[in-house]
């Protein structure tokens, strides 16, 4: 596959290997933020490969797991609702919400569908005129555009049956929180590859001014990583801190204006709750007046009553990248893929899951 | 974040493009990216084209790993 | 005589004249053989030797894939099953659990389909029960069979039979069932020239006893895919399993429909191939018997077996390090993030 493939070659891997092993002298941490990344790195063993002074911290990346159980339970009530379709992407059906998920919802018989686009859900709205089909909308500003486009699209066809529960959230926000919490000690960032297509590299530019941490926006394939890497290495060697584009085929310093601008006219910014690290202001996309006929919110009375957290589940820790699953007593053991007490587990691209099926409790 | 693959712009019509990516054809939407053109490659995410890939940027990545890959290959 | 329906009725399932007529039209007359003809209540069977025996059901949806449908996977799927264990399969029994209301032109469809690949394979459908439920209660139809089969003497193959420094062999590409099943499910609409794989490989297997009677292992990765095999025979058999990732083959297509989708082609469902652990010496001779048939064209060795961390497989993955390849968990779903 063009533009894929190219980029997993075994030789070029050996390059920037060598590379960093050579010039990595100074002890540092990076965190990649994106659970794309994360899944490349565990996917093809990068931590192995790389010198000891570098560590790879993983952040809350992962729209899925850090999604607030009161949200899921919304979502979950919302299915309880009888001649309501939820439609959603795969990553959500598992993950347990304060009571039950949605899998489980649907084996009690609530019309719970997974598609791969919102053109699904759009063909599934018009294809059951007497239904409310509701779209889970998670994701980050890779999607959220996508999503925007879709509640356009519906307006145009005058598709009325169709509703967007808004999970939406920004990243820039999340990682100044992070930053500014403390926490967690970073000498480099691995920025988002497909968010910054979208919104372009100069909102991180705040991280290298403000907190003076180096940044490189990332691609996924493992050369990608891998080259993402040495650039941090090498901005962190020259003491240097500015923000980077390793993905340069994919990513323009100015993003992508048009989906920004459609994602602006049908969203704006609110507070968001994200699991680990509750409100953060400016986090999260509200559907706008204008287009409140789609939003779910407002079409279906839901009280889903107060979430519940599961004991001993620290996921919250995890997403902040200041414990990692070795440090959960739940993990590997009552917390298994199988049986999930948290996101992070459920979720392909959650740090436990990638720890655990990777192999990392042995 | 999120899964995003390079795909070949078969044919347009309207803000629908038919796109390839390794022999599997899917329709893609263009409504976040109206410029794209047939014979562009184009990042796909959740059948929606997020950005027109730059080919040029592509080669020349290559190439710099390829470069990199060579000194490498004189310092050991 | 009245004209035959064009849909199964709930009256086709329940013993009468119109059940009679489906047995005899739809199902005798397309499989017959001696024993089936007799349509007794059991079908009697002669056979002396170690019997093989294994039983299945399909409830693949949808009904028709591209590459097969579920008439030829359950032909395939039940002999495959006998095949592993080194038997010569000899007959099946096919029980139909049809939804009201089927077409009698799909029925007929998947009754050729059984009869086709019975005939490759060379074995008999032997017996057989139809039954009829409401709508709603079977999606449009479910199939469960039982296979018998004989192994030859002196062949002991079994799942706990793997010995470190054993060879891993493949007999060719996998994710190709499993891909062009989703291609056709709803929501996840993409279109491709993949077919299923779906093919008996009881031929494949002979053959390969004929150049060696020492295989150790031999399983067909189905469910769960390739990864999930190999777990479990690294399980069974106590023994730890290393593969190559570069010298397992994958087609463009199934790799780019598992990019997009973000599953992994190591979990994805294979239905005409195998999996076999070979002693080293072996291997060669093995090898070419596989790509002599035309199951095992593109057969390579995948990997090895060893002695420590019993349990474990374990990749080296394209840039040189290496991965844990653990059994699948639940169902791949497609991700998007």
């Amino acid at each position: 596959m063009r533009f894929i493939t190219e980029y997993r070659r075994s030789d070029l891997a050996q390059g920037l290997i060598s590379q960093i092993q050579h010039s990595a002298k100074t002890p540092s941490r990076f965190m990649e933020f994106c659970g794309g990344h994360t899944v490349t790195i565990f996917r093809y063993g990068i931590r192995q490969v790389l010198p000891n002074t570098i560590e790879m911290v993983s952040g809350p990346g992962c729209p899925v797991c850090v999604t607030a159980n009161a949200d899921l339970d919304k979502a979950i009530a919302l299915a309880q609702i009888p001649d309501v379709i939820i439609t959603t992407f795969g990553d959500m059906l598992r993950v347990p919400g304060s009571h039950t998920s949605l899998q489980e919802q649907k084996a009690d018989g609530a019309d719970v569908r997974m598609v791969y686009s919102t053109s699904d859900a759009l063909k599934i709205a018009e294809d059951n005129p007497n239904k409310a089909v509701v779209f889970l909308g998670i994701g980050f500003e890779t999607t959220a555009p996508t999503i925007a486009a879709s509640i356009l699209q519906a307006e145009d066809k005058q598709i009325s049956n169709f509703y967007v529960l808004s999970l939406h959230k920004l990243c820039p926000p999340v990682i100044r929180a992070i930053l500014d919490s403390g926490e967690v000690e970073l000498q480099g960032l691995v920025c988002p590859g497909h968010v910054s297509a979208v919104i372009g590299s100069h909102p991180w530019e705040f991280i290298a001014r403000d907190y003076h941490i180096p940044c490189v926006v990332s691609g996924f394939e493992p050369l990608d990583i891998l080259q993402c890497v040495s650039m941090l290495v090498a901005q962190v060697e020259r003491g240097r801190s500015e923000v980077e584009i390793a993905y340069r085929r994919g990513v323009r310093p100015e993003g992508n204006r048009e989906a920004v601008r459609l994602m602006e006219r049908v969203f704006e910014p609110g507070t968001a709750s994200w699991r680990g690290m509750g409100e953060v202001p400016h986090s999260g996309l509200k559907i706008r007046a204008e287009y409140q006929q789609f939003d779910a919110e407002l079409a279906f009375n839901i009280h889903p009553g107060p979430p519940y957290e599961p004991e001993g589940c620290i996921c919250g820790d995890i997403l902040r990248g200041v414990k990692t699953p070795l440090d959960c007593q739940l993990f590997g053991s009552v917390c298994t893929p199988q049986c999930p007490v948290g996101p992070c587990m459920v979720s392909s691209e959650g740090t436990c899951a990638a720890y655990y099926n990777y192999g990392e409790q042995r | 974040m999120c899964l995003a693959i390079p795909a070949l712009i078969k044919s347009i019509k309207d803000k629908e493009a038919e796109a390839e990516i390794g022999g599997i054809n899917r329709r893609v939407s263009l409504w976040l990216t109206p410029e794209a053109e047939v014979g562009d490659y184009v990042l796909v995410h959740t059948g929606y084209a997020i950005n027109v890939l730059d080919q040029e940027e592509a080669e020349e990545t290559l190439s710099l790993l390829k470069e990199i890959a060579e000194v490498g290959g004189e310092e050991d | 005589m009245h004209a035959e329906s064009e849909k199964i009725l709930m009256a086709h399932g329940s013993g009468g004249k119109l059940a009679h007529e489906l047995v005899a039209k739809r199902f005798v007359r397309a499989l017959a053989n001696p024993v089936l003809d007799k349509l007794d209540d059991s079908a009697v069977i002669d056979f002396s030797g170690r019997l093989a025996f294994t039983t299945d059901s399909y409830v693949v949806s949808p009904v028709f894939f591209p590459g097969g449908d579920i008439g030829k996977l359950a032909v395939c799927g039940t002999v495959n099953d006998l095949a592993m264990s080194g038997a010569r399969p000899l007959y099946l029994s096919l029980s139909f659990v049809i939804e009201e209301g089927l077409p009698m032109s799909e029925l007929e469809e998947i009754v050729g389909s059984v009869k086709k690949a019975s005939q490759e394979a060379g074995v008999k459908i032997a017996t057989g029960d139809t039954k009829v439920v409401n709508r709603g209660s079977a999606d449009r139809l479910f199939i469960n069979t039982s296979g018998i089969g004989i192994i030859p003497d002196g062949v002991d193959i079994s799942g706990s039979n793997a010995r470190p420094g054993d060879r891993v062999l493949l007999s060719g590409a996998i994710g190709e069932h499993g891909i062009a099943v989703l291609s056709r499910r709803e929501g996840l609409s993409f279109s491709t020239q993949l077919e299923s794989d779906c093919a008996p490989l009881n031929r494949l297997v002979a053959e390969m006893l004929n150049a060696s009677p020492n295989i150790h292992c031999l399983r067909d990765p189905t469910r769960g895919g390739l990864a999930t095999t190999l777990n479990e025979l690294a399980e069974q058999s106590g023994v730890s399993i290393r593969i190559e990732e570069e010298r397992v083959p994958v087609r463009e297509e199934v790799l780019a429909a598992c990019e997009m989708l973000g599953l992994d082609p190591l979990y994805i469902a294979n239905e005409g191939k195998l999996v076999a652990i070979v002693p080293a010496e072996d291997e060669d001779k093995i090898l070419k018997a596989m790509r002599r048939n035309p199951y095992g064209r593109e057969a390579i060795t995948i990997g090895e077996v060893s002695a420590e961390h019993p349990g474990r497989v374990a990749m080296r993955t394209t840039i040189g390090s290496s991965r844990i390849v653990d059994m699948m968990v639940g169902d791949p779903l497609p991700r998007i993030c």
